[in-house]
């Protein structure tokens, strides 16, 4: 099998793992007892009420059309309407994110880090107290619920000690906005339209230039031709972009990850103090994570120091930390990024546990927070979402895999 | 004990040093609290639910060990009678889990070909998604009760089975005496019963084992997030949600001990299946002896 029908196969894959889920999830909320108008108004509303609402719903037509409109709207991005408040739940994910997503990212690095560390640790230790201790560890942060973790640290860094905050994602009223430059048609269409555009055809020319000597190709016609076209382009799409910018009022750029937005801002306080929110959140879940981490890099890195090559890279005088980290690591690595695929999907499940915790507004705390109003359409939403997230790292991880060792495409 | 569950295993246990300790030390652990629990009617200090036994939010002292809650019930009593609830959830959901993911897992990997597909493509997808979540919509949908929510908790792991029991029952059936089964006629039914089904019976042990640290796990992260079972008797997890309000004050006795006792219960599963599956698959002892 060559990477390329790998790849299709694996993006086809994902196609009918995303629908089961999809399906078992849609067919769950609705097939079970319980009826979700019923609840969602704890049978104190009167029928009248009730039938108004199961057709503004849609839940007065069949499963079967139900299902339909489901799938189609989900095709369109539109996940339904909130049960609580009739505003489209496709909306309110969206929003919520960017919370997870950074709370996620950072949480992996500190399990990675934390894990591979000690995994490699344990493994030069092997079978001596140190690693025993290591392992006992590891075994600890698999049995802790994460949430009682994160309650400890709060007590302990923000009860008693007062170093970090104990929720919320930033102070009131100190959300980084992101990069923003106002432009005024008037005085800056020159440099959007022509300046900024030449400079932009300019670099891009000469990079091709710099490349092309780099690999000492002649300078004949073709590269004059070549470098001209380079020019061209990035003017036409710079000046495309300026004419945009222009037009909106300036340039906005907000990613919604706090500590990105508060850089683009360029306000390191902000930066900070974002990064001062996330840190316990992201070292709750990172620690109770980094627990497989250090067994697979344990187990991985112990069986590579026994081969051949690292003998002869040791017998070569060089540095132990070298051997360890650069011969051995680099060749126990990739069972253990196969692994955060998985990961992955642990991280998430823990994530709704921990922005619960500290009241990060993420996706997590926006599906409990649903719970309480039996938010049907808002759950099923923020399942599928998690769903479509865990798919497409799943899928990123074994293409990553597939590229960085050929054996798994036979 | 263990010698009764799988043949052959304890004198395993002892041979193996250190492994065989390790799942020692979870079965004391575990059945240290199993044992206080039952006990609990007789041996609490304390009514574990009656209010204003001692003052409310009173700090650890000689006459209450642990503190009083919000409402002045001692924490001491309350933590020897509040694994109850966790323990019959992670047993119903473990026995929902092997009554529906064996046999599964066992047939539709003997049978083979679209049955086995299916199932797997079904299986892997519950297993890539994020456990707790799952549980969560499922909980919800159910309503509250033990057995609702260790259903919830069942559907989310029963892949787990499925997958350890199918990896190894397509390895056992290629070997010889399975094959000499099949020519000497032996019936579908009994080599499944009499042939594969005795070699699988380690590994499903260890997958329950561990499975159970899971169900606890996510029984407590259930009911912290307001999923739990609505009972009056006493809970750890529902201790830990009650005291995270009480905690911007200080008052960490509330939450501490019921959640330590949550890592112990998980814990004791957890050594157990860590010693247990290292017994099983000794590849990386036999290389340490090299």
């Amino acid at each position: 099998m060559t990477l390329r029908t790998y790849v299709i196969a694996r993006v086809l894959l994902t196609i009918p793992m995303i629908f089961i889920l999809l399906t078992t999830v849609f067919f769950v909320m609705r097939v079970l007892p319980g009826d979700p108008v019923q609840m969602h108004f704890e049978k104190m509303a009167s029928p009248e009420a009730m039938a108004r609402m199961r057709i503004q719903l849609g839940l007065d037509k069949p499963l079967w059309a139900q299902y339909f409109d489901y799938v189609v709207g989900l095709f369109r991005g539109d996940l339904g309407k909130s049960m609580q408040d009739y505003s489209p739940v496709g909306q309110q994910i969206f929003s919520a994110f960017p919370a997870t997503l950074e709370l996620a990212i950072c949480s992996m690095l500190i399990a990675g880090l934390i894990g591979v560390f000690l995994g490699v640790e344990s493994a030069k230790a092997y079978n001596k107290p140190k690693d025993h201790v290591i392992r006992v560890f590891g075994i600890v942060t698999y049995a802790i619920p994460v949430f009682f973790l994160g309650m400890m640290l709060q007590m302990i860094f923000g009860v008693w000690l007062h170093w970090l905050p104990t929720g919320g994602r930033i102070a009131p009223g100190m959300d980084p906005t992101g990069l923003n430059i106002p432009l005024s048609a008037s005085s800056s269409a020159f440099a959007a339209y022509f300046l900024a555009p030449c400079l932009v055809g300019v670099i891009l020319a000469s990079i091709y230039l710099v490349v092309a000597k780099m690999k000492h190709k002649k300078f004949g016609r073709k590269a004059f031709a070549v470098s001209l076209a380079l020019f061209a382009a990035g003017w036409a799409i710079s000046a495309g972009l300026g004419w945009y910018f222009v037009s909106s009022g300036g340039v906005h750029v907000s990613t919604g990850l706090f500590t990105v937005d508060s850089l683009l801002e360029g306000n390191i306080f902000k930066f900070g103090l974002s990064l001062k929110y996330l840190l316990l959140p992201s070292l709750t879940l990172g620690l109770v994570l980094c627990g497989i981490f250090i067994r697979l890099t344990r187990s991985n890195v112990f069986e590579t120091v026994r081969l051949d090559f690292v003998t002869a890279a040791k017998a070569r005088g060089l540095k132990d930390s070298t051997v360890t980290y650069w011969y051995a690591l680099r060749n126990a690595f990739l069972p253990v990024l196969t692994m955060m695929g998985l990961e992955f999907a642990m991280l998430l499940g823990g994530a709704v546990l921990t922005e619960t915790t500290f009241s990060w507004p993420g996706l997590g705390r926006y599906l409990v927070d649903r719970i309480n109003f039996r938010d049907y359409t808002a759950i099923q939403g923020a399942v599928v979402v998690f769903g479509l997230f865990v798919s497409l790292v799943s899928l990123i991880v074994d293409l990553l895999y597939a590229y960085l060792d050929p054996r798994i495409r036979l | 004990m263990l010698a009764w569950i799988i043949p052959g295993m304890g004198s395993l246990a002892r041979r193996r040093g250190l492994a065989g300790k390790v799942v020692i030390l979870g079965a004391i652990l575990t059945a240290f609290i199993i044992v206080m629990t039952v006990l609990s009617p007789w041996i609490t200090p304390y009514n574990p639910s009656k209010i204003n036994v001692g003052t409310p939010l009173t700090a650890p002292d000689s006459q209450f060990p642990l503190g009083t809650d919000n409402v002045g019930r001692d924490m001491l009593s309350r933590v020897i009678a509040g694994g109850g609830v966790m323990l019959q959830v992670a047993l119903v959901s473990v026995a929902v889990c092997l009554i529906v993911g064996v046999p599964l897992g066992l047939f539709s990997s003997h049978i083979g070909g679209v049955v086995d597909k299916f199932f797997s493509l079904i299986m892997d997808s519950v297993y890539a998604f994020p456990g707790i979540i799952l549980a969560i919509a499922f909980a919800m949908v159910l309503g509250r009760g033990v057995i609702n929510m260790a259903l919830a908790i069942a559907v989310v792991y029963v892949p787990s089975y499925f997958r350890v029991i199918r990896s190894q029952v397509l390895s056992i059936k290629e070997l010889p005496y399975v094959e000499a089964a099949n020519s000497i006629g032996a019936k579908r039914g009994t080599i499944l019963r009499r042939y594969i089904l005795p070699n699988v019976l380690p590994s499903i042990v260890v997958v329950a084992t561990v499975n159970f640290a899971d169900a606890i796990l996510t029984a407590a992260g259930l009911t912290f997030i307001g999923l739990g079972v609505p009972v009056n008797v006493p809970d750890w997890g529902w201790d830990l949600t009650n005291g995270r309000s009480l905690l911007p004050s200080g008052k960490w006795w509330v939450i501490t001990f019921p959640g330590i006792m949550i890592i112990l219960l998980a814990l004791g599963f957890t050594l157990m299946g860590e010693g247990l599956s290292e017994l099983l698959n000794p590849r990386l002892e036999q290389g340490a002896e090299k």
